[in-house]
């Protein structure tokens, strides 16, 4: 009863938390319902593509909600949250790799296709373990949270901050793309990990284990939602917007401001992780390119799209986005990136709180006229300061 | 044993084609080398070139062995040419009337020239034309007749090149070709090549004594053919026999070998520092304009690569044909192009945004990527290739194992003198003075009354102006194409932030030190990893001096 409570005083005046969720919860019963138990002559059902994008979706939407974790609240604008979450989708492809058996073409019980196909002997040590579920779960977690713990403890530590960490998290990405672009390093090279065929003994091109994927995406969904909504209403969370507005004032009141910004950071990772671990099997696929800067970038395109500091917005922008990324390039190949450099401008010039906050404007402006929120009018002083 | 002897067969008969011509043009060469004229001596002569060409439009190869033989008894200067052309597949004749001539393709046109009267054919598509085609056989025994024509050139560059060429593959036939030159040879770099060559023949000769004087004339000397031959002397094969059984020729080679390896390692090291210069000068090429937007300015410009695509875009338009003269008209132009762009971008975009630096960051991509698609549409998505000035190709070369090619030398020349200018304005002009007063202090700047806006706007196309001018210089290293800036620019911030943000020569000592540190590691980690290395070091370096190698002090470096 009591974690009931502290989800209710949390969701308080979060409506549009509570819209995410419902949604959620009603994607989770009709999707799969549609998808398995329609007829698929029937003008009701869900192919299974659909089902997969959905899935996609909520994947992204997932590591869009960690990214607003640190940009939004913290101020950390990291442009190397696509490393995190292609780490977590290694991860997870090692366990899929292990689990091809010696199903691959070259047949070997032990070895991936491609390692037969450099000439190795054995496995190396750090593909030990992937064969265990349980211990690829925690690698999904581990590798990305020890990868942010270490990056951030040296960053934070001698207060790298701003523009210089943007473009040190830029670099980091970028060593991890050129890193696993080899084929020394024991991850596939250039074509990363596919081919996979079953989780946990179940086919993964079987319509229900799909179906169930897409339910964990969404109930990772809404539990990452949830840690966030609960760290940004602790009072952790208001130390941590308080770094967010004014690092030096939070730090002479006497809090470790490094402490806080490391941790908030590894649980960012960590969700973004988690994220790309359920990615991979939706897509069959993990390859270097996951860790390309262009794909990080997009993704702060994605929360800002959405609106920052609200987590629902930028699972809001997430989707949104990547469906109208679907749509153009199916359509208008070449027109798609034109509309997403336009969609960077726009958002940073005009709309600098995204969809959320032009749907605000627009409330504010029908229905509430008069009414003024407190933080919004700091807010607006603040930035005819600047 | 069956193969073993087919390659003896094989050498035997080579030989023997070579001895049969060495023996057929010795009369010819003892007239040439007294009167090394251009004019062929008698009428005999020229009607017996002409009277030999018709022989190379038979078909089959041994009628082609036939022409050739004949043709190289004729003494006359055309004679090097046709092999040569023969050799490069230039050769051809006219289907209808079997006159013989040269090819040659120049861009899109072609040019045909007749082999005897060296007249221009008004010939316009190759239909008209058959190759006249070698085989291997052929073209070996043509390489050794070219070489032994250009032995006996009057130029000299064409007799260096032969000599080069003979000291490579050397043999019976190159030895009598090279002691016959030695005799006559006035040149001192050509005799001394020539002596080289002699040298290494003689390492192989029975006598000790010729052996102990070939290693003293190779003492000093670092083709690889002497050191591979030096190694044969000096070492014991896999039972522990030496191949040479004097042990003092042993120990001379021995010596001789420590000799060429110490300066072969000596001249490594200076090579990587050559070429870590050379990197050097164009990450800081790349990195300049960079430090202009983001260290004076203080905005992020992440379409700072793109504007180098535009500049090497310019290069690519201009003038294809005539590139020596349009990479002058390029640099000015494709400053101006880019800089145009630049003021564009900061008047419709980021002028919005200063003191938003991580806005300012996105929106800058999202015109990157603009640009990107921009030129794919315009250009296509493939790569196009430059073509690099005649005065730019080839290289200045020092010694077997030391060259640098002269695109290197421009472009840190070129570098060197954009920095140079750089600073000369931003501390000479008043331009520069009010970008410096604006950078340290916007509002008192404002009230000395400088127009921030306009300085503001100057400030950003002098920064993109130069990015347009760095990619001028990357058209003449890589290819050019719509990625060509995102290959760049994490690098360009990486030596930025590296030397120190708003430093011009924190930036200069960033990007030659990333430069020599990258071609050092290249050697023994390789160049991917090599890469990785330097940003795993700058992320760490960042870590223990945020501000950079040299930080700005005082009040502008607080904000």
């Amino acid at each position: 009863m009591a974690h009931q409570s502290l989800v209710l005083t949390m969701m308080k005046n979060d409506k549009g938390g509570i819209t995410l969720l419902s949604i959620l919860f009603a994607l989770i019963i009709i999707i799969p319902g549609l998808n398995l138990f329609v007829a698929p002559d029937s003008a009701f059902h869900i192919t299974t593509y659909t089902l997969t994008l959905l899935g996609k979706y909520l994947c992204f939407a997932l590591l869009a909600v960690a990214l607003d974790l640190v940009w939004g609240y913290c101020g950390i604008l990291s442009l190397g949250h696509g490393a995190f979450f292609a780490l977590g989708g290694y991860a997870m492809g090692m366990y899929l790799m292990r689990q091809i058996g010696d199903r691959g073409v070259y047949g070997h019980p032990e070895l991936p296709d491609f390692m037969v196909f450099l000439n190795w002997s054995e496995l190396p040590w750090y593909w030990q373990g992937f064969d265990m579920f349980w211990f690829a779960m925690i690698m999904v977690v581990l590798v990305p949270g020890l990868l942010a713990f270490v990056f951030g403890w040296l960053a934070f530590r001698s207060r790298v901050t701003g523009v210089y960490l943007s473009i040190m998290t830029q670099a980091l990405t970028y060593a991890l793309l050129l890193a696993f672009f080899r084929n020394e390093m024991g991850f596939g090279g250039n074509n990363g990990l596919t081919d996979f065929k079953e989780i946990l003994g179940f086919n993964l091109q079987a319509n229900s284990t799909r179906a169930v994927i897409f339910i964990a995406s969404a109930l990772a969904l809404a539990m990452g939602y949830l840690v966030c909504r609960y760290i940004v209403t602790s009072k952790l969370g208001r130390v941590v917007i308080a770094i967010r507005d004014s690092e030096d004032r939070t730090r002479f009141i006497g809090y470790k401001v490094e402490s806080f910004k490391l941790w908030v950071f590894v649980i960012s990772a960590i969700l973004a992780g988690i994220a790309g671990a359920l990615y991979v099997p939706q897509v069959g696929i993990i390859n270097p390119g996951e860790f390309s800067p262009l794909n990080s970038i997009e993704l702060v395109v994605w929360v800002a799209v959405g609106g920052r500091a609200t987590l629902y917005g930028a699972a809001l922008g997430a989707v949104a986005v990547n469906y109208s990324k679907t749509y153009f390039t199916a359509a208008l190949p070449e027109l798609w990136l034109f509309a997403l450099g336009a969609l960077f401008i726009v958002v940073t010039v005009f709309m600098p709180k995204g969809l959320v906050g032009l749907w605000k404007q627009f409330y504010k402006k029908r229905f509430s006229q008069g009414k003024k929120n407190p933080a919004e009018i700091l807010k607006t002083t603040k930035a005819g300061d600047e | 044993m069956p193969r073993l002897l087919s390659i003896q067969n094989l050498i035997f008969i080579i030989l023997l084609f070579f001895s049969g011509y060495s023996m057929a043009s010795q009369p010819g060469n003892e007239i040439s080398s007294e009167t090394p004229s251009t004019e062929p001596s008698d009428v005999a002569q020229i009607s017996a070139f002409a009277n030999t060409i018709p022989l190379f439009t038979g078909k089959g190869f041994k009628k082609k062995t036939a022409a050739v033989n004949a043709l190289a008894k004729v003494d006359d200067v055309r004679v090097l040419a046709v092999f040569q052309a023969m050799l490069t597949n230039k050769l051809y004749y006219v289907k209808s009337d079997q006159q013989l001539v040269f090819f040659e393709r120049i861009d899109d046109r072609i040019k045909v020239t007749d082999v005897i009267s060296k007249e221009i054919l008004n010939i316009s598509t190759k239909s008209k034309l058959k190759k006249v085609s070698v085989n291997n056989k052929l073209r070996k025994l043509l390489r050794g007749y070219i070489a032994a024509l250009s032995v006996k050139s009057p130029d000299d560059e064409v007799r260096a090149a032969a000599v080069r060429q003979l000291i490579k593959n050397m043999s019976e036939t190159s030895y009598a070709l090279l002691t016959l030159l030695v005799a006559t040879e006035q040149n001192k770099s050509i005799l001394k090549d020539a002596r080289v060559g002699i040298a290494l023949w003689d390492l192989d000769s029975d006598e000790k004594q010729k052996k102990l004087a070939a290693i003293a004339t190779l003492n000093d000397n670092l083709l690889p053919e002497v050191k591979t031959k030096l190694e044969r002397l000096a070492l014991a094969d896999t039972d522990g026999n030496y191949l040479e059984a004097d042990k003092s020729v042993r120990a001379a080679a021995k010596s001789a070998l420590v000799n060429i390896n110490d300066q072969v390692a000596f001249y490594g090291v200076l090579e990587n520092i050559v070429f870590g210069l050379s990197l050097g000068s164009v990450l800081l090429l790349i990195a300049i304009g960079l430090a202009i937007t983001f260290g004076v300015m203080g905005v992020i410009n992440m379409a700072h690569g793109e504007l180098m695509m535009i500049g090497a875009y310019v290069v690519q338009q201009i003038m294809p044909n005539y590139i020596g003269a349009s990479v002058f008209v390029a640099m000015p132009l494709a400053f101006v192009v880019a800089g145009a762009f630049g003021i564009a971008i900061e008047r419709l975009v980021i002028r919005f945004m200063y003191g938003r630096p991580l806005e300012t960051l996105l929106a800058t991509f999202g015109i990157s990527l603009i640009l990107q698609q921009m030129v794919r549409v315009i250009f296509g998505p493939t790569n196009q290739a430059v073509i690099t000035p005649a005065f730019m190709s080839g290289s200045l070369e020092f010694n077997p194992v030391f060259a640098i090619t002269y695109n290197r030398l421009y472009i840190f020349a070129f570098s060197i003198m954009v920095l140079v200018a750089l600073v000369l304005i931003l501390k000479k002009t008043s331009l520069g003075l009010q970008v410096r007063a604006v950078s340290q202090n916007r509002s008192i700047a404002r009230a000395m009354g400088v127009r921030s806006e306009w300085v503001d706007a100057l400030t950003f196309g002098l920064g993109a102006g130069i990015a347009g001018l760095a990619g001028v210089a990357l058209s003449q290293l890589t290819n050019v194409g719509p990625n060509l800036g995102q290959a760049y620019i994490i690098d360009a911030f990486m030596v930025v932030v590296f030397g120190g943000v708003g430093n011009l020569w924190g930036t200069l000592v960033a990007a030659m030190s990333l430069g020599i540190i990258n071609k050092f590691l290249e050697p023994w980690a390789g160049a991917v990893m090599a890469k990785i290395l330097v940003l795993i070091f700058i992320i760490l370096f960042i870590q223990k001096r945020p501000r950079g190698l040299f930080p700005q002090k005082g009040r502008a470096a607080e904000s």
